[in-house]
């Protein structure tokens, strides 16, 4: 069966997950992404490569980052962008996700950027919209981040230039982290020879050992010589269920602190997708700290995203 | 066919050309910009040759083509470079071969979002007619017509530079 993500060609043509993705494809884009950085230094900000093209940003799911660098990166792609907010609209009134997806692609839209809560909601999407349409998943549930990935990837390759010797650890909550997922996927698809993923039992799926990873429960064992440290987000929500004891108890077993980060190699990079929780899975003298590279992260993304959606755009009908 | 020019001797009177035109301007207010790849090769020997201060700038068009909704957007050489304040400076827009304009609408389309040069003049080369759209070269080594189906090629071997006809099957 084809990949739903690439046409005929063997372009891409919607952005839906990481996993699968071609490792030329991957390149593609993180080698676009660069050519769009120097943009910033501009006068001007903008390219007129999306000119005329509607990008509609559609967040069943709520997130403020997300939108606001998908929504830049159109603009500097001088495309009309239109927020929608689901949540607070025609979901609530009953209209199904297909009804709302007709309605919109008769407002002539180019390109869906679709954040949902429920996993597998992008590729609904894809297979229903009209051939000219491209979508980009901006987070679906507990499955993939494909963008945050991607800007993930440009950030190592950024600091590491090579990924084919690289140790790197992902820490915390795996279970519900469609980031991690999208991490573990690119990661091995360019080739990184070791990836961990540190965290308390609760919160690490079943079934890692099959993606390729190396688990560790012990993170003074997981931080040891890594090259890279990808701290993900403690969902506050998770306290409430029996996964965790408190967040002073997860703070002292996995909260990155100077003292642990310390084991890692001396030129560890520090990565976290945001909003961060200081004090819970992140120390504020880490975050602050001169190897954590967060804030390059979100200036990345604007690139990445640019890149995302004008291949994507540039792709012939599915 | 036409026997190709040799193109170090075309270089030679593009350089000629160019450093004419530069002691027309006033002094340190000039700049050379190659369009990527075979204009950014030329405007760095130009640039070293004609030993002028700073670097030259380069630009990759590629997000500027007028024919992205046929073509997509394909992998890339380079960034574009502008490693000077273009506003108010005399630029000198490199390339090798003239043919349609297209691209030398979208490399001015492109210098004019990093500022408000004073002028710009074209050095390209070779000028192979077929225009679509009003744009002159005031510099040009040579005018050779060839075939819509052909494509003049330039290559570089270490500084040297050479010049090559491909013709296209499906053209």
């Amino acid at each position: 069966m084809r990949n739903p993500q690439l046409n005929r060609n063997g372009e891409l043509t919607h952005l839906l997950t990481l996993d699968g993705l071609p490792r030329d494809i991957v390149n593609h884009i993180l080698d676009t992404a660069e050519t769009f950085v120097p943009l910033a230094d501009r006068d001007i900000k903008k390219v007129p490569l999306l000119r005329g093209k509607s990008v509609f940003n559609l967040f069943f799911e709520n997130s403020t980052r997300t939108r606001t660098t998908f929504e830049i990166a159109a603009k500097r792609l001088s495309a009309d962008v239109y927020n929608l907010n689901i949540n607070a609209s025609s979901a609530s009134k009953g209209e199904s996700l297909l009804d709302t997806i007709s309605n919109l692609s008769a407002m002539q839209a180019d390109v869906f950027v679709v954040r949902h809560s429920a996993s597998g909601a992008p590729h609904l999407i894809a297979q229903h919209v009209a051939p000219h349409v491209h979508v980009v998943n901006a987070g679906d549930g507990w499955h993939a981040h494909p963008t945050q990935g991607l800007l993930d990837m440009y950030t190592i390759r950024h600091y590491k230039r090579d990924f084919t010797n690289l140790t790197v650890a992902i820490v915390g909550d795996v279970l519900h982290s469609r980031v991690a997922r999208s991490d573990i996927n690119a990661l091995t698809t360019l080739g990184v020879p070791e990836v961990r993923v540190i965290g308390p039992m609760t919160l690490l799926p079943g079934g890692l050992e099959h993606m390729g990873v190396k688990v560790f429960h012990d993170m003074r064992e997981g931080l040891r010589d890594v090259d890279v440290v990808i701290m993900l987000r403690l969902q506050n929500e998770r306290m409430r269920g029996a996964l965790l004891p408190s967040a002073q108890e997860y703070f002292k077993n996995y909260g990155l602190t100077q003292e642990k980060l310390a084991l890692a190699k001396p030129d560890a990079i520090v990565m976290h997708p945001g909003p961060m929780n200081r004090g819970v899975e992140i120390d504020s003298a880490v975050a602050d700290g001169k190897q954590a590279v967060i804030l390059n992260q979100v200036t990345f993304g604007i690139a990445v995203r640019m890149a995302v959606m004008s291949i994507v755009a540039g792709a012939g009908p599915a | 066919m036409t026997p190709l020019p040799d193109a170090e001797a075309l270089y030679a009177e593009l350089r000629r050309a160019v450093q004419a035109a530069i002691a027309q301007l006033p002094e340190g207010s000039v700049h050379l910009v190659g369009i990527h790849s075979g204009g950014a090769w030329l405007a760095d020997r130009l640039h070293a040759d004609l030993k002028l201060p700073g670097r030259p700038g380069a630009l990759n068009i590629s997000f500027y083509r007028d024919d992205f909704d046929r073509i997509g957007l394909h992998h890339q050489v380079l960034p574009s470079d502008i490693p000077f304040d273009v506003n108010g400076k005399h630029l000198i827009l490199v390339d090798d071969v003239l043919y349609t304009g297209r691209t030398i609408r979208g490399a001015m389309n492109e210098l004019f979002d990093y500022g408000r040069p004073a002028s710009i003049q074209l050095a390209v080369l070779v000028d192979r007619g077929g225009r679509e759209l009003p744009v002159a070269a005031a510099l040009c080594a040579a005018r050779i017509d060839v075939p819509a189906n052909t494509s003049i090629n330039l290559t570089r071997d270490g500084d040297r530079f050479a010049i090559s006809l491909e013709t296209s099957a499906d053209a």
